[in-house]
């Protein structure tokens, strides 16, 4: 109940949980090595901006899927459960943890049935690029989950990663706002709004590393 | 078993802005008033502080500060031909949850609705003629007129502390102003919002093709300002992280930052949160409300007796208790009969994104607040002669791009490969030199016949409640309108310079995936007739006289503008009634 003022409780803040390289929490070894390489083939690496592993998109799919965002908290999960139209939107009675098992065990099979036993991580970059090319257009086929689902849901994942602040795990040493000219987690643009057409200088930041607030 | 508690004489169901409004005015007038929250209370310094509000995962992507599907859903169908299911996770909608409502995390676009809006069926026909309009359309009058409510949305407005230029002042056009608006009676408290670089070039170019831009009335605001309460709030700083998110600065308008501070601190007032109101009970005749019962966090229920009912929650809520409390009779589409969940409606919005050259263009987007923005209003309403056009309604264009957020912004030129080398070079070449606007064309939804609001008959809330059923999808009217609009966009960015444009005219089906506004409009629809309404002009039940529905619930159909300062003046016009006629003599305040 409210009554009286403003309510105020000491300690009630919520600032977010910062991501630490301490092992997986969600993937087995041989699932962060499939990731690892499906991210790097998603965003590439280059001479200027590293790429999806370096970055640490899995490391983000990884913390994500151990969480909330992986057990689909927010998500109205109560049956009955049925298909409907595209603009009905997903209705799978399995978490997204739970599609991403599934969907990466039958990734591995299909792998090993096609390249003579090599997992997806073994495989040539551009056999790489081929199988994810066939997930795309549904031709290369996971035994009990649909391809294209599993390739619209690694690749959102993946470039949420990237463009995320490092807080979550990927976007390393800020290299995707870098890239893209985003001076990141500032709040006062008040200097620069009339400066139409111009660089901002700013230095880039994110929500937990400006130099000044370590001291 | 409920528990009952001692009687109020005024409870209110939701605390967003119109249950701001109206405990603010009810308290003034000495009335004891409880509000019931369904969400968790919510302040700046504790769920949004400057060091962490901007976030792009946590409060766009993941929705914190909003309402959970888990929590509360809705069933979706195109027609009545399929079967409605849950939408499990948010898409084409987002809603609040919480203390302040939709108002913490909204844009603040604060627009006035055209005088014409008001009368649109009566206005349509006699410049068209009744043939003209589709036979299953079924727009209507509201029941009030512009002059009505131009004294409450100034009122909202001081409130707010809205930054814009007045295009009409008692009737005197104004340079720089919306030439089309109604005659306002006096300025904007601030003035307007300073703009970026992409805004003021899309004004350049619209004006060189003879349009008279203005800038976006925005709650953002351009200055510090006090209001008529004495609440205080800060400049706009150009975050860049503003609609979905809470604003840490205190200049955005919302009831945290313009009513809270005063009406909590009332001896008069009471707010109770994390209790979700279960239905209003109704005495045994069922024509006089005797209060609500909620349910709390811990599971207890509780029968909040009182003399008045302020039905306050967002629009798809109100329709659901009432519909679950017995009050009206539900909308039954095949006999057209039923008033309840009839009329329902959201808004028809387009985009086009722009390629500009890197090497001459930096729009720095990140630059910018919810309501930054030039708009043109020439093809909104009945500002154009629509005869050889073969559709009705329209809505503004402008570039009102409100923000740089990557996770947003990754649109690439069309044939761009999804992922790759390519696809990161794009990326890198076009972010700040793209021009991404949401919704660029923001247009109106009219109603019709087989767009409605039902219980459905399948799923249910954590209470064992039915959900609330929307069968909703496009009609010819809103597509042929919305090619035309997203065509009158993209000539804009051509004059601008775009070197490449994607256009995004909205097509059907409708998509519940697809995010286009949560303004959601309709289902308890006010007039001047209780076989054609639900409430009346005051926004007062035809079946239960101390009862008030407030909100976009109350609007027969949408017109082009953001909803929400039209909700807000309703909100004081239906104050002003309740408090100088209603309360004098409880009892219907129009006899039909």
């Amino acid at each position: 109940m409210i009554k009286g003022g403003l309510p105020w409780t000491p300690g009630s803040a919520d600032p977010p949980p910062i991501v630490t390289l301490d092992g997986w929490h969600f993937f087995t070894p041989q699932e962060a090595a499939t990731v690892e390489a499906f991210v790097d083939r998603l965003i590439p690496p280059d001479p200027e901006t590293p790429g999806g592993k370096d970055c640490g998109c899995a490391v983000f799919i990884d913390r994500q899927l151990a969480g909330p965002y992986g057990r689909n908290e927010a998500f109205y999960m109560m049956g009955p459960f049925q298909e409907g139209t595209k603009q009905q939107g997903p209705q799978s009675p399995l978490t997204t943890a739970q599609q991403y098992r599934k969907a990466l065990a039958a990734f591995d099979i299909a792998c090993r049935n096609k390249f003579d036993g090599k997992s997806f991580a073994a495989l040539s970059g551009e056999q790489k690029d081929d199988v994810i090319r066939g997930l795309e257009d549904g031709s290369f086929k996971l035994d009990g989950f649909d391809a294209k689902t599993f390739f619209a849901q690694i690749l959102k994942d993946t470039q949420n990663g990237f463009l995320a602040d490092p807080i979550y795990g990927g976007n390393k040493d800020l290299a995707a706002w870098k890239m893209i000219g985003f001076p990141g987690a500032h709040y006062d643009y008040r200097d620069w709004i009339d400066r139409h057409n111009q660089r901002v200088t700013l230095p880039v930041v994110g929500i937990n590393n400006h130099p000044n607030w370590s001291q | 078993m409920a528990h009952k508690l001692p009687r109020k004489d005024a409870v209110i169901v939701g605390l967003g802005w119109t249950g701001s409004i109206l405990a603010q005015e009810l308290t003034d007038a000495g009335l004891d008033v409880v509000a019931i929250e369904r969400g968790p209370w919510r302040d700046t310094a504790t769920d949004f502080p400057i060091s962490y509000a901007q976030d792009e995962w946590r409060y766009r992507l993941q929705h914190e500060l909003f309402l959970r599907p888990a929590q509360a859903t809705v069933t979706f169908r195109n027609n009545a031909g399929q079967t409605a299911l849950p939408v499990r996770n948010w898409g084409a909608f987002m809603l609040g949850n919480g203390v302040g409502g939709g108002g913490l995390h909204w844009n603040a676009e604060t627009f006035r609705f055209l005088p014409s809006d008001f009368k649109l069926r009566t206005h349509l026909t006699e410049r068209y003629g009744a043939s003209f309009l589709p036979a299953d359309m079924t727009i209507q009058d509201w029941g009030v007129t512009f002059d009505d409510l131009e004294p409450h949305y100034d009122q909202f407005e001081y409130l707010c502390g809205t930054s814009g230029t007045a295009g009409n002042v008692k009737g005197a056009i104004q340079e720089g102003g919306n030439p089309f608006e109604g005659a306002r009676s006096r300025p904007y408290p601030t003035p307007p919002q300073k703009q970026g670089y992409g805004h003021v070039l899309f004004a350049e170019a619209a004006k060189q093709l003879g349009y008279k831009p203005f800038p976006q009335p925005s709650g953002n605001l351009s200055q510090a300002y006090t209001n008529p309460l004495g609440v205080k709030l800060g400049q706009c700083t150009f975050c860049g992280f503003c609609e979905w998110f809470g604003c840490a600065n205190y200049s955005k308008a919302s009831p945290q930052t313009t009513i809270l501070p005063v009406l909590l601190r009332k001896s008069n007032f009471e707010a109770r949160t994390e209790c979700e109101v279960m239905r209003i009970n109704l005495d045994r005749a069922g024509k006089w409300a005797t209060g609500v019962t909620y349910v709390d966090s811990s599971g207890s229920e509780w029968e909040q007796p009182a003399d008045l009912v302020l039905l306050c929650a967002f629009q798809l809520f109100n329709v659901q208790l009432l519909l679950l409390s017995g009050i009206g009779k539900p909308y039954d589409p095949q006999s057209g009969e039923g008033q309840i969940g009839r009329n329902f409606t959201h808004q028809t919005v387009s985009t086009a994104v722009g390629f500009f050259d890197k090497d001459k263009y930096n729009f720095n987007p990140f630059i910018a607040s919810g309501s930054i923005g030039m708009c043109i209003d020439e093809f909104n309403g009945d500002n154009f002669d629509h005869s050889q056009l073969g559709f009705v309604g329209g809505g503004y264009i402008g570039q009102v791009r409100t923000n740089g957020r990557p996770l947003e912004s990754t649109a690439v030129p069309p044939g761009t490969p999804a992922w790759g080398a390519k696809w990161k070079q794009a990326l890198r070449d076009n972010y700040l030199s793209s021009v991404i606007v949401g919704a660029a064309c923001h247009a109106s939804f009219q109603s019709y016949r087989d767009v409605y609001l039902d219980l459905d008959p399948t799923y249910k809330d954590r209470f064992g409640r039915p959900l609330m059923r929307m069968t909703i999808d496009f009609h010819d009217n809103e597509i042929k309108m919305s090619a035309f609009l997203t065509d009158k966009y993209a000539e804009i960015l051509q004059k601008m310079g775009a070197k490449q444009i994607d256009k995004k005219p909205r097509k059907g089906p409708y998509d519940v995936t697809d995010y286009q506004t949560s303004h959601l409009c309709g289902g308890a629809i006010m007039g001047d007739k209780p076989d054609i309404s639900a409430v009346n002009r005051y926004l007062q039940s035809w079946d239960v006289p101390n009862l008030f529905v407030q909100g976009a619930s109350a609007f027969p159909q949408n017109a082009g503008y953001n909803p929400t300062g039209t909700v807000g003046a309703l909100a004081f016009w239906s104050a002003k009634a309740i408090r100088s006629q209603y309360l004098k003599n409880p009892g219907p305040l129009v006899h039909a």
